[in-house]
């Protein structure tokens, strides 16, 4: 361990603020992208999820329609 | 060799292979990072000249390195499907673009917060910056130009080509600290003979390089798998998927 306490720790030796901008930075883009790509991922199986069920709402629809 | 990599070419075989690879990424990434990060932010000594705002290198170099690997890797992907035709090659130029443009974003960033306190300027219009900016254009335009054209297929074509004529700003981007004379230093770890870094200080390093690599990966792969669902939608297999839940 290089640093003796905490606060030490997060001062970065008076560097903090860059040390700490680029890292929050780095760890924001990453994780943004990551959850980005999953609720794509998400909205995607919603999307083909939804269309299956009008497709059988319409079938559904068309065999009534067909007994009248 | 293209009796085995044929059956890849099926979107189905494709998706099923990055499922099975995902899991390798991500856990190596993870693993790597964290140990990366610990080791390089708390444990890893203080530079004797730039103290402890080195400790940007850790994410700098690596985010650098990988801007330039995933642009290769994505133009190797444009190559692939220009000349063989294959929808797979082309979605994952989609894929990895902005994965790369994330790596080459985070890699001008931190360069400017470590260029602030180091040079006492956020941004010099220098060489080795100036050719990494425009490779975040090039990223920026890829992705563009595909989703520009009402034609998928035009669109693909015209973003694969940009990827691959783009390919010329890699070498200026590594040379760029020998051919012109630039603020940013020299290469560290890529000279061969004898590294300038000390080992201390290179162990962390060379971690965290291979966890943004499987990061990259594991990113790629995600995306990847969206687009093929994205144009695969109506077919069996997909609904399968989707109803399996």
């Amino acid at each position: 361990m290089q640093f003796e306490s905490l606060s030490d720790f997060i001062a970065m030796g008076g560097y903090g603020f860059y040390v700490w901008l680029s890292y929050g930075s780095c760890a924001g883009i990453i994780l943004g992208l990551l959850f980005s790509s999953l609720y794509e991922n998400k909205k995607l199986k919603q999307e083909v999820k939804s269309q299956m069920a009008r497709e059988e709402r319409i079938k559904k629809a068309k065999e009534l329609e067909a007994q009248v | 060799m293209w009796k085995w990599l044929h059956p890849y070419a099926k979107a189905e075989r494709a998706y099923q292979l990055c499922n099975t690879l995902l899991p390798y990424f991500a856990v190596v990434s993870v693993l790597c990072i964290v140990v990366g990060w610990v080791w390089g932010l708390a444990y890893a000594p203080a530079d004797y000249q730039q103290k402890d705002s080195y400790r940007i290198i850790f994410i700098h170099v690596p985010s650098a390195i990988l801007s330039m690997g995933a642009y290769s890797s994505m133009a190797i992907a444009a190559i692939i499907a220009l000349v063989w035709q294959l929808r797979n090659a082309e979605l994952a130029v989609i894929a990895i673009a902005p994965v790369g443009a994330a790596m080459t974003a985070i890699a001008l960033i931190t360069g400017s917060a470590w260029g602030k306190p180091m040079w006492g300027a956020w941004w010099v219009w220098d060489a080795r910056l100036t050719s990494e900016l425009i490779l975040l254009f090039l990223y920026l335009g890829v992705l563009s130009l595909f989703h520009a054209f009402e034609d998928k297929k035009a669109g693909g074509k015209a973003a694969c080509i940009l990827a691959i004529v783009g390919v010329v700003n890699l070498p200026i981007i590594h040379f760029s600290v020998e051919w012109w004379n630039t603020l940013h230093q020299g290469a560290t770890i890529t000279k061969f003979d004898t590294s300038a870094i000390d080992p201390t200080m290179l162990w962390p390093l060379l971690i965290n390089i291979l966890g943004f690599a499987a990061l990259v990966g594991a990113l790629s792969l995600i995306r990847l798998k969206n687009e093929i669902v994205q144009v695969e939608k109506h077919r069996p297999w997909v609904r399968q998927l989707v109803s399996r839940g």
